[in-house]
């Protein structure tokens, strides 16, 4: 057998040359682009962390001087030199909730019908409508909640506390039998502002879900067809499982919004300072309403104390929000599917 | 035959096993893909239908269990017989004619977040059928093992669908068409996405099942059709026509001694 007389001799029987790092080649034009979007990259990246470091700087004053009491203090009394988020902290929570047990239904049936049982023409004209629905300032939702939505929903609250009021959220401190019912102790309740709330988060989540249902395989999808399946059996059995870690993030992302939801919740809610499971009671408090509400006669203690009470909003719509990329990340891509 | 819309409408069903195609068109929008095809296919019977990409035959298969029509904007002229019964008539239910024509894809399509088990039964689960679990277990045994699919899964049937092989995942839904008890098998080109080991165990499965069920099968392979079929139809679209049948029956006669000229050209590879 020869040797083929092009190989070069002197490779040889020489030692193995040592591997080389290669560099993806980048045209001129490819390298100033890469640098213009790296730097924008990271700037959005350094601006959000500066956010939290400016809010966190401007609580270490008001956490010095409360302490743990600033965590467990219900009323916020500055006059006093009583502040604290305990009861705004449980009312920002109880109006995302109610917002999100209305919303999530709602967001998940709307983006079935739309991805699984919509005509094409139909299905475009609600996209849109759900895109505007999005657009929509939300001290829109505010006054819709106020002057339309309330002298309704407060009916409902009565009916609600009149045959649940044995259950403590449902319970208002007032006779829902009374021949001439008490109106304003349902209003500008947690309830009501939390009604608001669910009209902007539906269509947040309804467009992360939909996006996720679109992607269910074709192929599960005719498998299911194929078996005798209804639409609704396609939609259990592919579509929902396949679009778990899509509802999850989704919702997650639509409560990070309830959470910091502000001038629709200031325009509904009476402030008050009390730590209370009654939702549908006239009162309650948010973290973004009360800075809306105080910071523009606020001293300078005080505007600490309300930088701190949103630091800690922040922190809490950061894990939210970083939960629900986590799951959405995790979600079935459908590729392990392949073969 | 003037077209008319297809709705979601449909069914009630005897038993047996015989499929009639009779005079059927079909249109995707204005675009005519299939042009007055018919054929038969006796019970108990493996049915190859044979041509070149495009010329309708997997638009044929879909037309047969319905599925065509779950494409919007879908059209059909003809009826189609199973038994007898039309299956686009009125009153026919669409989700009972499916149960009834099985059909398994192209590319296998378990469903991966359920057991092989449940994979299996998904079809009854989907139709709301209840089944005790002793009766289950006898269902699920006895599908892959008609699939040639239970000595490999036997010990694992809890583990995922999406964790066997191509070709296993394609018995798996074999086995899980079969559960619903169809009378009637439609195979999309089963092997097209398998290794030649893989393809030979599904021949061997449509071997045991066609004395079962009536099968009909899309393939782009020559010899699977010979090796597989007792009958074939050669499909053929004319440029810019749709496509039709130009020939069927006996594989043997088809393939041996075909009437036509391009069936000829065709199964001996002159071109397609």
């Amino acid at each position: 057998m020869t040797v083929a007389s092009d190989v070069s001799p002197t490779v040889i029987g020489l030692q193995p040359r040592p591997p080389q790092r290669l560099v993806p080649g980048l045209e001129p034009s490819d390298r100033i682009f890469h640098g213009a979007v790296t730097v924008v990259g990271i700037s959005v990246l350094a601006i959000t962390g500066a956010i939290g470091a400016f809010l966190g700087y401007q609580s270490i004053p008001t956490l010095h001087h409360y302490g743990l009491r600033f965590f467990t203090q219900t009323s916020w009394q500055p006059e006093l030199n009583r502040i604290g988020i305990a009861a705004v902290l449980v009312g920002t929570v109880e109006v995302a909730l109610v917002a999100m047990v209305v919303s999530f239904p709602l967001a998940l049936m709307l983006a079935l019908f739309i991805s699984d049982y919509a005509p094409k023409r139909v299905k475009s004209w609600l996209v849109s409508a759900i895109d505007l629905m999005a657009a929509v300032p939300s001290i829109i939702y505010g006054l819709w909640g106020f002057f339309l939505l309330q002298p309704h929903a407060i009916k409902l609250a009565r009916w609600l506390s009149q045959h649940f009021g044995w259950i403590p959220i449902f319970h208002v401190d007032t006779n829902p039998n009374a021949a001439v019912w008490q109106q304003s102790r349902y209003t500008s309740s947690a309830f009501i502002a939390g009604l608001a709330v669910a009209m902007m988060a539906i269509p947040l989540a309804c467009a992360v879900m939909r996006a996720v249902f679109d992607q269910a395989p074709l192929g599960e999808r005719e498998a299911a067809m194929a078996l005798g399946g209804t639409r609704f059996g396609v939609a259990k059995t592919v579509v929902l499982p396949f679009a778990k870690g899509g509802i999850i993030g989704g919702t997650m992302l639509a409560m990070g919004r309830a959470l910091g939801e502000t001038a629709a919740v200031l325009i509904i809610i009476s402030p008050a300072y009390e730590i209370k499971a009654r939702i549908l009671e006239a009162g309650t408090q948010t973290v973004s309403a009360l800075i809306a509400a105080n910071f523009g006669n606020a001293t300078t203690s005080q505007l600490s104390a309300l930088l701190t009470a949103g630091f800690v909003l922040f922190l809490i719509t950061l894990v939210v929000n970083t939960g629900a990329a986590v799951i959405i990340k995790r979600g079935r891509s459908g590729a392990h599917t392949e073969i | 035959m003037v077209p008319q819309i297809l709705t979601g409408r449909a069914v009630s069903s005897g038993g047996g096993a015989r499929v009639d195609a009779i005079e059927v068109s079909a249109w995707f929008g204005d675009t005519q893909v299939l042009d007055d095809v018919s054929l038969s296919v006796p019970a108990a019977t493996v049915a190859a239908l044979i041509g070149p990409s495009g010329c309708g035959k997997s638009t044929f298969l879909r037309v047969l269990n319905r599925m065509h029509e779950s494409v919007p904007g879908a059209q059909l002229a003809g009826e189609v017989h199973l038994n007898g019964d039309d299956i686009y008539a009125p009153g026919q239910r669409v989700t009972t004619v499916r149960k009834r024509i099985g059909m398994v894809f192209q590319k296998p399509n378990p469903f991966p977040a359920m057991s092989i088990a449940d994979n299996v039964t998904a079809g009854l689960a989907l139709t709301n059928v209840r089944m005790s679990r002793g009766d289950r277990s006898a269902l699920v045994e006895d599908c892959l093992s008609r699939a040639g699919l239970w000595n490999e899964v036997k010990d694992r049937l809890d583990s995922a669908g999406s964790t066997l092989s191509g070709g296993q995942q394609q018995r798996l839904c074999i086995a899980r068409a079969l559960a619903v008890g169809p009378e009637v098998l439609l195979m999309d080109e089963p092997c097209s996405a398998l290794d030649p080991t893989s393809t030979r165990r599904i021949e061997e499965t449509i071997a045991e099942l066609c004395s079962q069920v009536t099968i009909v099968i899309v393939t782009h392979n020559m010899q699977q059709a010979a090796r597989v079929s007792q009958q074939a139809a050669f499909f053929l679209a004319e440029q810019g026509a749709p496509g039709g049948i130009v020939e069927s029956g006996p594989t043997l006669q088809l393939f041996e001694n075909p009437a036509d000229p391009r069936t000829a050209d065709y199964v001996n590879g002159r071109f397609g």
